[in-house]
């Protein structure tokens, strides 16, 4: 079953300290390649902690790892780390601003066990080749 | 044996942290430890000692494989690349020193490019602001020795800026503000209870994206004036009680950050964020800060803005200054394919722009100038790796506050690497004379 929930990125220190380590590393999917979902909205999902999950909004699609809310509560809101990942599903419209409006996406969330979720370097390389599922 | 060097500046984040301490071999060849840095910053200097580092150019073959090549090349293919190009795109700009954002104006200049910074996706918005409406802002030395009220909007320090508050925001012992924390009264404004929330004394869960309606409240209730229920989700007596506190303090201060500058309404929530603290003049005296990310993006800022008028999104493929955010900015141009080569220095777009735009990089000429291995080299032509501004070379940086400060060469970089400085220098020289002139 799948929900819908808010979207918004940002930094966290995790984010940071692993992406001046090398985005191409491990370190860096585990700090960004993750939505942080409300305890409710986990209820919701039916989905244990550390599942995999397509996030899909009218701009892209791309799969993660769903964790519970570090900074939360906050229901109805999830929360992707800065990076590729974020940036496959946020809304690129900058209504004449120059800025994308990289918060307040509405996006679906379901399960996607079988599904892994790509490395930073991986994601782009097949995004930018019309690769990705 | 080792030595350490003090007073190091840290090139992560706008705060520039000046109080770092090095330990580097006697040579000055390696670097060992860093003390009083945050956990970012102190892998941003660790990181420029890795094993793995990529020490020379490369291109990119046809069959996706990368082949070295010597930085004569590849200063040959991207002078070529700026001079061949009818409007390329010269972006970043904001992890490097202010002398390589010199040099690299005057290619942009010589080549017609549209040079843009970091800014399109952090406070390009509150620049725009700034310009509708003017700005009353202070230095973070103010604030530390100043400021009783603070108020941080939409953004969270303890994870993006994690010494701004031990330095000048929140703990500091200042000249008049002696109880240090104690005497500081602290409002968060946060659709999350981030980090930095729960050492608030207030904090305001506001519904995501409701930050104009907000901020409109608290002018209403300065005036003391009637409020709906609830705005944002927030009930009006906290709103009257947020008023209040800051009204009542000697010295407030808003830092706002990306929830309110990414966030729809954008400029505007800027406007109001501005027009709250015009308001707060009336009673106290207030100030505003935006919290910049990079290191130097506010240097880049300053660089454009004494070369060219303008502090980023600058067009000059028409000879002039032009600047016209929405149509000039990155992220547009990319989109509405109206760039057809990119060059970007000291970011990284293929991370932290919308994949649509990283998309368009990849089909067009590319290079990126990057010390590290990064998506936007992923989808580059050409990756010239260089020494770490702030680490392995020093040069001029501006901090959130446009106070600028000289960074420090700690470490030597590893032998025959080039600096973004040199780099752009030859590239300069290369495309005046592709030009003739």
């Amino acid at each position: 079953m799948a929900i819908r929930v808010n979207l918004i990125t940002g930094r966290t220190i995790q984010q940071g300290v692993s992406m001046e380590a090398g985005k191409e590393k491990p370190a860096y999917t585990a700090a960004c390649g993750i939505i942080e979902l409300d305890p409710a909205d986990f209820k919701k999902l039916g989905a244990f902690r550390s599942t995999n999950v397509r996030v899909t909004s009218n701009h892209g699609s791309v799969v993660v790892k769903a964790i519970e809310a570090t900074q939360g509560p906050h229901p109805g809101v999830a929360y992707i780390p800065m990076g590729p990942w974020a940036n496959m599903v946020v809304n690129p419209n900058t209504y004449s601003t120059g800025m994308p409006t990289f918060k307040g996406t509405p996006v679906e969330v379901e399960v996607a066990k079988t599904e892994s979720v790509l490395g930073s370097l991986e994601l782009v390389r097949k995004g930018c080749r019309g690769e990705l599922a | 044996m080792t030595k350490t060097v003090t007073d190091v500046i840290c090139p992560f984040c706008g705060t520039l942290c000046d109080d770092l301490e090095v330990v580097v071999s006697d040579d000055g060849k390696e670097l060992f430890e860093v003390y009083n840095a945050c956990a970012i910053g102190a892998e941003k200097f660790l990181h420029s000692q890795a094993k793995d580092r990529i020490t020379r150019p490369r291109m990119r073959q046809e069959d996706g494989s990368w082949k070295e090549i010597s930085y004569d090349e590849a200063i040959e293919y991207t002078a070529r690349m700026l001079a061949d190009a009818k409007k390329p795109l010269m972006y970043g700009w904001s992890s490097t020193n202010c002398e390589a954002q010199a040099v690299g104006s005057e290619i942009g200049e010589a080549v017609g490019a549209v040079m843009d910074n970091t800014a399109t996706v952090c406070h390009g918005t509150s620049l725009i602001a700034v310009q509708d409406i003017g700005i009353p802002s202070c230095t973070l030395g103010e604030v530390k020795n100043r400021a009783d009220r603070i108020l941080f909007w939409g953004c969270n320090p303890a994870h993006a800026h994690p010494r701004h508050m031990s330095r000048y925001s929140i703990f500091p012992r200042g000249f008049f503000t002696g109880k240090g924390h104690a005497g500081r009264k602290m409002i968060v404004v946060d659709p999350r209870p981030t980090d930095t929330a729960s050492l608030a004394d207030i904090h305001l869960q506001i519904e995501q994206g409701h930050d104009y309606e907000l901020l409109d409240a608290l002018r209403v209730a300065f005036k003391g004036e009637q409020l709906p229920d609830f705005v944002g989700g927030i009930p009006k007596a906290k709103i009257y009680e947020v008023a209040e506190t800051l009204k009542s303090g000697r010295f407030a201060i808003i830092f706002f950050g990306m929830g309110v500058t990414q966030s729809i309404g954008k400029n505007h929530n800027i406007d109001a964020a501005i027009a709250v603290t015009r308001d707060l003049n009336e009673y106290t005296k207030a100030a505003i800060m935006p919290m910049r990310g990079h290191y130097n993006v506010t240097g880049s800022g300053q660089v454009w803005g004494w070369l060219f008028g303008f502090p980023y999104a600058v067009d000059l493929s028409r000879g002039f200054a032009r600047y016209n955010p929405g149509e000039t900015t990155s992220n547009d141009l990319l989109r509405r394919d109206e760039v057809d080569a990119v060059f970007v220095l000291g970011s990284d777009p293929g991370a932290h722009f919308p994949f649509s735009s990283v998309k368009k990089i990849y089909n067009l000429p590319s290079v990126a100038i990057d010390p590290h291995e990064t998506p936007t080299t992923e989808v580059c032509k050409v990756h010239v790796p260089v020494a770490f501004v702030g680490v392995e070379v020093g040069g001029c940086a501006y901090r959130m506050d446009n106070v600028p400060i000289e960074t420090r060469k700690v470490v030597e970089a590893p032998e025959g690497m080039m600096t973004d400085e040199e780099f752009l220098s030859r590239v300069l020289a290369r495309v005046k004379e592709i030009k003739g002139v």
